[in-house]
């Protein structure tokens, strides 16, 4: 038996496979620069939507590390988002997620639209999000989607991997 | 959608770059916004529009200006929109 407690997170609404992702306008954050951008005009064809906790957490390095082995990039349009600030964002991005752009939602206003909100215990006034994969084609259906469901989990890459298989051949 | 001709790579609180804001909102003229960091050293794209790492920098596809300088900015965009939008 380990003696660590991986805890259980509450059913939640959330966006799901064969929904439309909502649409949302915030900050795109790139190596360079950032600029407002809706997701409905950043979306032109395949795309990866991966939300995360906040730059600098341990699971949104390895979440990144995780693109870069994958190599996901070649294949699909590669969006994170998180909480963090653009500022953060591109530090992050100046180290790895090479090709990706992230969105900033500090207020978590579009991780509560998408149903993924997540207080973290001893970080009073943070809404964080819970890990989560979206797959979207072209229209912004979603093909593929993984949500987490307990504290902490990881998306499986070898899914990831095959959805996108699904999807781009 | 069409992006808006009118690209403004600027600086968190840089009053310059408010000041090209300003005149932009002054004739309503739709414009999109580029932040870019405080270090120089991180302004490449800046750079590579307009040959200078200064912000403000504007980019007018419609009219194929580049320009830096807050003052040369809105003499420019005085010059080019003040007319024929208002009769100034």
């Amino acid at each position: 038996m380990p003696d660590f407690d991986v805890v259980a997170l509450p059913e939640t609404d959330h966006v799901d496979e064969g929904d439309t992702a909502p649409d949302f306008t915030r900050p795109l954050v790139n190596t360079e620069y950032w600029e407002d951008r809706a997701l409905a005009d950043a979306v032109d064809g395949p795309t990866l939507l991966l939300f995360h906790p906040m730059d600098g957490a341990f699971q949104a390095t390895y979440l990144y590390n995780t693109v870069d082995e994958h190599a996901w990039t070649d294949d699909v349009d590669v969006f994170g988002l998180s909480i963090s600030s653009p500022y953060a964002h591109k530090r992050l991005l100046a180290e790895r997620g090479d090709g990706v752009r992230i969105f900033a939602d500090p207020g978590a206003s579009v991780i509560e639209e998408y149903g993924l909100a997540h207080d973290i215990d001893g970080m009073t006034g943070i809404t964080e999000t819970r890990p989560a994969v979206f797959l979207l084609d072209a229209d912004r259906t979603v093909e593929y989607a993984w949500i987490a469901s307990e504290h902490p989990e990881f998306p499986d890459p070898e899914a990831i991997d095959a959805a996108i298989d699904r999807l781009v051949d | 959608m069409t992006e808006p001709p009118i690209t403004l790579y600027r600086l968190q609180a840089c009053p310059y770059c408010e000041r090209v804001v300003r005149v932009l909102d002054e004739f309503d003229l739709d414009y999109r916004s580029r932040y870019v960091e405080p270090m120089h050293s991180e302004r490449n794209v800046v750079k590579r529009v307009s040959g200078a790492r200064s912000v403000p920098a504007l980019v007018d596809s419609e009219t194929g200006v580049t320009m830096s300088e807050s003052a040369n900015i809105v003499e420019y965009v005085r010059g080019t929109y003040g007319d024929a939008e208002r009769g100034v």
